[in-house]
């Protein structure tokens, strides 16, 4: 055993003190947790720890190897990163949920069985969820409920899937799944809705711009990473991953060049990048496997610093939109400069973060001889960079002059991004220390001549097509306007569904209504009042027709013979007797 | 008023930063030319293939996005309606 304890527990427990705390105490509390975390990590030895029986079954909350080693050290770091640009909220909610849901990543990154990975799973988007409701705006309310509602449904196949594969193999525990029979197909589902995976990756899209300020900084971070490391563990080399990667590498950037909210674009460039981790764990190799992870290393700090920069833009002015913004760099050089670190590292320019992870997957596509994904790869990584490379700061900090002048944002703010510049450089210039935390050896020199040369011809004369295209007027202008994705279907396609339910409800409804309110209600008002008129109208319908005919309407006693009302009484009693012997018996 | 950088204020500067970087395009071009080549696929080792590629990427990629718009292109209160 070892003196250590979940790293999910020091998150999750800690979360709740955090309002018994307040001012500088607070803050220092909260910054102390991570590294608490960090310090519990770095103790934990590699092997299975923390085995609770529960019912039949034994609940593993510690399985500890290297591939979620490397998980725990970021979502730590990143926790830690996120709640210093945090720090100055003065809202426990939160706070709060950002802890529990970083919490609940650690959860899933150290689970070992089926049970405490469904609960965590379920935290992570219970808890995200209060990070776009605490926007408080209608449409960050709005855009939660269905991100929550997408979540839901997501993990009710997860769940589904579970059950199916547990009775299947009698255990709860799991390590590798792979592609084999229904229920590894609705795990599969589960994780790859988590993973924002084409066609179910339109909550992030809708929802991260959405978010809070702090907030879309750990969602940018936690939740499809998670779903990174689970396909890791449990699909990896599944060929249908390495096709399904590659298009969410190319389809977001289309998108992400005609967004006009720069934290969509962001969003849209954060599948781009989850979709190089999904190829590469598809590819399955070791280097394949050492890429994707490594990757979502860099991915979770550059994406971050990205997401923090046109945060502070957004918290200094108000504005996140291209249309709105503009000549920024003249108020806020230290953010512009940090954006741009950013900017360089997601594109995988030489010396910095990017560069040394993402071609290890690039690479063992080659090795795998898989040209058309090499190709649309390479066309990616030069997307990218035109998007969420030159787009990004271009749009925010120069072109055109929005003759908005504003100043840095806070000190905590600045050194977020700075500590995120920081480790985007160092990792780029000396990958050493994350090659070594990696699942597998490194096999792999990134600076090589041709590899350095050929990056930096493909993003350069990319960048040589965006000066191109603005200086000749060609490039798709800004505009106020969104763009339809896959979550039309959910939501304009809801509106049919209540539109269908409604027309048919409404319709049984109605008859409903006629029948049962109006009609029934009436006739036998009607006949209660005086229940043998009923009967006499009847009578008089059959029989006294040619009475009717011949002269006036004679009185009601002396046109029904006596005998007739003694077979209705009679009738009336049998009924009333079988009623009462029905009842009784 | 206070301190505000503007040296992208002046055309001038707009154009020195424009060459420099025509120039480092350039550069890339011919130290492509003396650099030992090994890829994988037989087109990696074609001169200046990686400048070629960038770039069509990047120009394709503007005229499918302009493409897409036409399409998925819709009011901002679309989904209010």
């Amino acid at each position: 055993m070892i003196n250590s304890v979940p790293p999910a527990a020091i998150f999750i427990i800690g979360a709740f003190f955090i309002p018994f705390f307040k001012g500088k105490t607070k803050s220092a509390f909260m910054l102390l947790l991570p590294i608490l975390g960090f310090m519990n990590l770095i103790h934990m030895t590699a092997g299975t720890h923390w085995v609770v029986s529960f019912l039949n079954y034994s609940i593993i909350f510690g399985r500890v190897d290297k591939l979620s080693m490397v998980f725990g050290y970021i979502f730590t770091l990143v926790s830690f990163i996120g709640i210093l640009y945090a720090i100055h909220v003065k809202d426990d909610i939160q706070h709060v949920t950002a802890f529990l849901y970083a919490g609940s990543a650690l959860g899933v990154t150290f689970a070992g069985d089926f049970i405490s990975l469904y609960i965590f799973w379920e935290l992570l988007a219970i808890s995200s969820v209060f990070l776009i409701w605490s926007r408080r705006t209608q449409k960050a309310l709005d855009a939660g409920y269905r991100y929550i509602l997408v979540h839901v449904v997501g993990g009710l196949v997860l769940l589904a899937g579970i059950l199916i594969h547990v009775s299947n193999t009698g255990t709860i525990e799991f390590d590798y799944i792979g592609l084999s029979g229904l229920g590894s197909w609705l795990i599969l589902i589960g994780f790859a809705l988590n993973a924002a995976i084409f066609p179910l990756h339109p909550w992030l899209t809708d929802a991260y711009p959405e978010a809070t300020i702090t907030g879309a900084v750990f969602m940018s971070a936690l939740t499809t990473k998670s779903a990174v490391y689970i396909l890791a563990r449990t699909f990896p080399g599944t060929e249908l991953l390495i096709w399904f990667g590659a298009f969410m590498t190319a389809f977001p950037i289309f998108y992400a060049v005609i967004a006009n909210d720069i934290r969509r674009v962001l969003a849209y460039s954060l599948i781009n990048q989850v979709g190089f981790m999904v190829c590469g764990i598809g590819i399955g190799t070791q280097m394949a496997i050492n890429g994707a992870v490594s990757h979502a290393f860099c991915h979770i700090i550059y994406k971050a610093l990205l997401f923090m920069s046109a945060g502070s833009v957004l918290y200094m002015t108000g504005k996140i939109r291209c249309t709105d913004l503009g000549g920024l760099y003249k108020t806020m050089p230290i953010t512009a400069v940090f954006c741009i670190i950013g900017a360089a590292s997601i594109s995988a320019f030489p010396l910095f973060s990017g560069f040394v992870s993402k071609s290890m997957i690039i690479t063992a596509s080659a090795t795998e001889n898989l040209a058309i994904i090499w190709l649309v790869l390479q066309f990616a990584s030069a997307g990218v960079f035109h998007h969420a490379g030159i787009k990004v700061p271009f749009f925010m900090f120069f072109g055109e002059d929005s003759g908005i002048r504003t100043k840095e944002p806070p000190l905590n703010m600045l050194l977020a991004m700075g500590i995120a510049a920081f480790l985007c450089i160092f990792i780029g210039v000396y990958p050493a220390p994350l090659y070594q935390i990696l699942p597998y050896a490194v096999d792999y020199i990134p600076y090589t001549a041709p590899h350095v040369v050929g990056q930096l011809q493909l993003l350069m004369f990319g960048a040589l097509a965006f000066i191109l295209l603005i200086l000749s007027g060609y490039y798709p202008a800004e505009l106020r306007a969104i763009n339809l994705d896959t979550d039309w279907f959910y939501r304009k396609g809801s509106r049919f569904l209540v539109y269908v339910f409604t027309g048919i409800a409404n319709g049984i409804a109605m008859v409903c209504e006629h029948i049962f309110i109006k009609r029934l209600p009436e006739g036998l008002a009607a006949f209660c009042k005086k229940p043998m008129t009923i009967f006499v109208e009847a009578y008089r319908k059959i029989e006294g027709k040619k009475d009717r005919a011949s002269g006036p309407e004679p009185e009601l006693a002396t046109t029904i013979p006596i005998g007739v009302s003694v077979v209705f009484a009679v009738g009336f009693l049998v009924i009333l007797a079988f009623v009462f012997t029905m009842l009784f018996k | 008023m206070k301190r505000e950088l503007k040296i992208f204020d002046k055309p001038r500067n707009v154009q020195r930063f424009l060459y420099s970087f025509y120039i480092v395009l350039l550069a890339l071009l011919v130290v492509d030319l003396f650099i030992p080549k090994h890829g994988h696929f037989p087109w990696e080792g074609a001169p200046q293939f990686f400048a070629v590629y960038g770039f069509i990427s990047c120009v394709s990629l503007i005229f499918v996005a302009k493409l897409l718009r036409r399409i998925v292109r819709r009011d901002e209160d679309y989904y209010d309606k």
